[in-house]
């Protein structure tokens, strides 16, 4: 008996409520700064948001300049990993972050848009480079989409042509931020949504394309001078 | 081959010892021969668009022309023309431009890809941005812009404003019926155009016999973002400069001076040996990104390697940015050159900028060696690419391949040496050439270019070290709004990392050129890749695509 009562006077409480048998690995820092209790009280929403910006996983997409750069701060000197974004997926089925980097043209709008819809929800997109704002150099290219907004939903614009590793990374850090917060891109509406050829309004363009596509093709229909 | 006559001693017509005699190549193509027109660089040959086959292989056996470096289409008021610029590739200096003009009302011109293959892709983009068609040409489809696109946009009147539908067609089940040839278990793969292994956004349209290559068709035009019709909107001074940057955006600095040469030489500009020693560095700085890139890169997509070579290859890359940084203010879009020169010295204080780039070229070597350790001695890797990938000598001239591909078949050209400009004759490096052929060759020949690449900075960094402190001039004289004269067309070509880029301006006398167009060197060298992996298996599809170091915005522009 009397033994025992020694122990518990020299225990800590916080040893205590671990119990016998815990291994000294398991002590990290974290679970010192908790305190004495090992419960933590908190908003399951609020606990999700912290962990989905702590453990982003980047798709793995590149479109033109600005994925060599995307490329710099995925690799060594920048190292996009130290902020828990590190880990490129081929698979949009894997992914959570889609960064786009570079000029969207009309024939890969469709394609993008495609892949936004095979990643599992909650995603986000960060748009980098000035041509995902506005088409940026190329903006006055017949065949440039003016912006990534035109066709999904953008969380965060990196401007710059193309915006360097550290602006990257900024922007990666605010959407973390966001993230974290629960925040995400306003819906809004997009000019460019992918149909079935059957339901697009029946013009002179669509007839005259009746014969090459079938009713039930996707098709995604632009009208360039309703772009921004 | 077997079928082609073996080549006569004797030399070829029009040679002479100081160029090309027009006259005889005149009288060779005899009736022919329209009109002759003069190009600047070199003369145009008119001739009718039924004669477009004889005339191009009289030209081809006869006088010698086996590169046809490029095919430019444009529309006048009055009438379409498809121009052939001809070269060898004994002697780039040799050039020719076939002229072949079409009426209005139906512009149909005779096919040259039975003469030359490389043909093919540059007459569909003829067609598609143009709207030339091209009688016999195997397969008269779009290329860069969608099948269902309405118009061509480089045509006078086309409205940009018009509507366009773009579909998205799906591809259900590999196995299907309408992917099977009768007869066979072939399975149809769609890789791209959001693939790792495509660098970019490239679509490889693939059938697949087992784990062989049946077929395989690069579709491209992902992200064909009208360069041309930019440039064509943009005056020659200043506003053109900052787009070559972003064609090949792995070395950039080399594109700008392919605009530069072609304008230079339009408008007649001197450009001061001070400048001409600073191009020659920074482009070689750039050459040396680049290949680095191509060298991680090929790594990740022949054996998956992303922590060791892939990172080393990104640190040598991210010094030479930094270096470039320093000389131009920025990572990648430099926008260094002018007409007429650079836009600013080296960095003050020089001696810094001068010890960290000999720091870099210093260590170099023992890096080198370090890539040759981890890569190239590498049983794997040995494995995965020698005799893989190949590509015959013939095979890629007519393909019109150039830059390290060719050089990877033993083919010894390169600009820089065969069709001098710069300061590059004034200095000490060789052409690196392998005969392997395969994608292992390639390898070698980029990371041998390298080396040379680090000779070349090293001398021009002595050169700069002791350059008169009162003769170091940037820019010579250029007037402030550059207007040639009407109707003056050139066509002249550099070396960048990944072979000939060439710029054909044809000038109306504004200060903006009326037809702006772009040889883009991986554009036909990706057009050889089907002859390099068809009957090979399928991973080794994947590292001759990677050999090939094809840029999309290079390829699509």
């Amino acid at each position: 008996m009397s033994s025992n009562d020694k122990t518990t006077d020299t225990l800590s409480t916080q040893d205590a409520r671990m119990g016998q048998g815990a291994d000294d690995r398991f002590n990290s820092p974290l679970r010192e700064a908790f305190g004495s209790t090992p419960f933590i009280l908190t908003k399951f929403d609020k606990f999700m948001n912290w962990v989905r910006g702590s453990s982003m996983f980047m798709l793995q997409f590149g479109i033109a300049c600005c994925s060599i750069e995307m490329i710099h701060t995925y690799a060594i000197k920048h190292d996009l990993d130290r902020f828990g974004a590190g880990v490129p997926r081929s698979s949009p089925r894997q992914a959570d972050v889609m960064i786009v980097p570079g000029t969207i043209v009309s024939k890969f709008a469709p394609r993008m848009k495609r892949v936004y819809d095979q990643m599992p929800e909650p995603k986000f997109v960060v748009g980098m480079g000035s041509c995902t704002i506005s088409g940026g150099p190329f903006q006055e290219g017949y065949n440039v989409i003016k912006g990534a907004e035109e066709v999904i939903p953008v969380d965060i614009h990196v401007p710059g042509c193309p915006p360097r590793p550290e602006a990257l990374i900024y922007g990666v850090a605010k959407l973390q931020e966001r993230v974290a917060n629960g925040e995400s891109a306003p819906v809004t509406v997009k000019p460019y949504e992918m149909e079935q050829f059957g339901d697009l309004e029946q013009d002179e363009i669509v007839q005259k394309l009746a014969d090459q596509i079938d009713e039930d093709d996707l098709v995604m229909r632009y009208n360039w001078t309703d772009s921004p | 081959m077997s079928l082609e006559e073996p080549r006569d001693a004797k030399p070829e017509i029009g040679v002479t010892d100081d160029g090309l005699d027009y006259d005889a190549l005149a009288a060779l193509l005899g009736d022919t021969l329209l009109d002759r027109e003069d190009h600047v660089t070199t003369e145009g040959f008119v001739v009718r668009p039924d004669d477009v086959q004889d005339a191009l292989r009289t030209l081809k056996q006869e006088a010698g022309f086996d590169h046809c470096s490029c095919v430019t289409a444009q529309e006048y008021q009055d009438r379409y023309e498809s121009i052939y610029h001809l070269k060898k590739y004994d002697d780039p200096t040799h050039e020719l431009s076939v002229v072949v003009p079409t009426s209005r009302d139906d512009p149909v011109s005779q096919s040259a890809n039975d003469v030359y293959r490389t043909a093919d892709w540059h007459e569909r983009e003829a067609y598609d941005l143009v709207g030339i068609e091209y009688e016999d040409h195997p397969d008269m489809r779009r290329i860069l812009l969608p099948e269902t696109w309405q118009g061509h946009p480089l045509g006078r009147d086309y409205d940009q404003t018009q509507p366009q539908v773009v579909t998205l067609r799906e591809h259900a089940n590999p196995l299907q019926e309408d992917h099977m040839a009768d007869d066979t278990d072939t399975m149809f793969i769609n890789v791209g155009p959001h693939h790792p292994a495509t660098h970019g956004v490239l679509h490889l349209k693939t059938v697949l016999d087992g784990e062989q290559v049946a077929d395989v068709e690069p579709d491209i035009g992902y992200l064909h973002r009208c360069e041309e019709q930019l440039c064509q909107q943009c005056t020659y001074r200043h506003q053109i400069m900052p787009y070559p940057d972003r064609w090949d955006y792995t070395a950039n600095l080399i594109n700008e001076w392919s605009y530069a040469r072609a304008a230079e030489t339009l408008a007649d500009i001197d450009v001061p040996e001070y400048a001409q020693v600073l191009r020659t560095m920074s482009a070689e700085l750039s050459r040396m990104a680049g290949h680095f890139l191509a060298l991680g890169t090929f790594a990740l997509d022949v054996y998956g390697e992303f922590t060791a070579i892939f990172q080393y290859a990104f640190r040598d890359r991210e010094i030479a940015q930094d270096i470039l940084e320093d000389l131009t203010g920025q990572r990648m879009m430099h926008n260094y050159f002018r007409l007429g020169g650079v836009v600013w010295d080296l960095p003050n204080p020089r001696e810094e900028f001068f010890e960290k780039t000999r720091d870099f070229l210093d260590d170099l070597p023992a890096k080198l060696d370090e890539y040759h350790d981890m890569i190239t001695s590498n049983e794997i890797f040995q494995v995965r690419c020698v005799n893989t990938g190949v590509l015959e000598p013939d095979v890629a001239k007519e393909y019109g391949a150039t830059g390290p591909v060719a050089r990877g078949s033993g083919i010894d050209y390169d600009l820089r040496r065969d069709d001098p400009y710069g300061y590059y004759p004034e200095l000490d490096w060789d052409v690196v050439t392998e005969d392997g052929c395969d994608n292992y060759a390639r390898v070698l020949v980029r990371m041998q270019e390298v080396e040379e690449s680090a000779k070349i900075v090293e001398q021009c960094l002595d050169l700069l070290e002791d350059w008169p402190e009162d003769e170091r001039t940037l820019q010579s004289n250029v007037p402030r709004t550059i207007k040639p004269e009407p109707d003056t067309e050139i066509y002249s070509a550099i070396e960048n990392a990944k072979g000939e880029l060439g710029i054909y301006i044809r000038s109306d006398g504004t200060d903006k050129p009326a037809r702006f167009k772009i040889r883009s060197p991986s554009f036909s060298n990706l057009q050889a890749l089907p002859e390099m992996s068809n009957g090979e298996y399928v991973a080794d599809l994947i590292a001759t695509l990677g050999s090939l170091d094809i840029i999309l915005g290079e390829v699509d522009r």
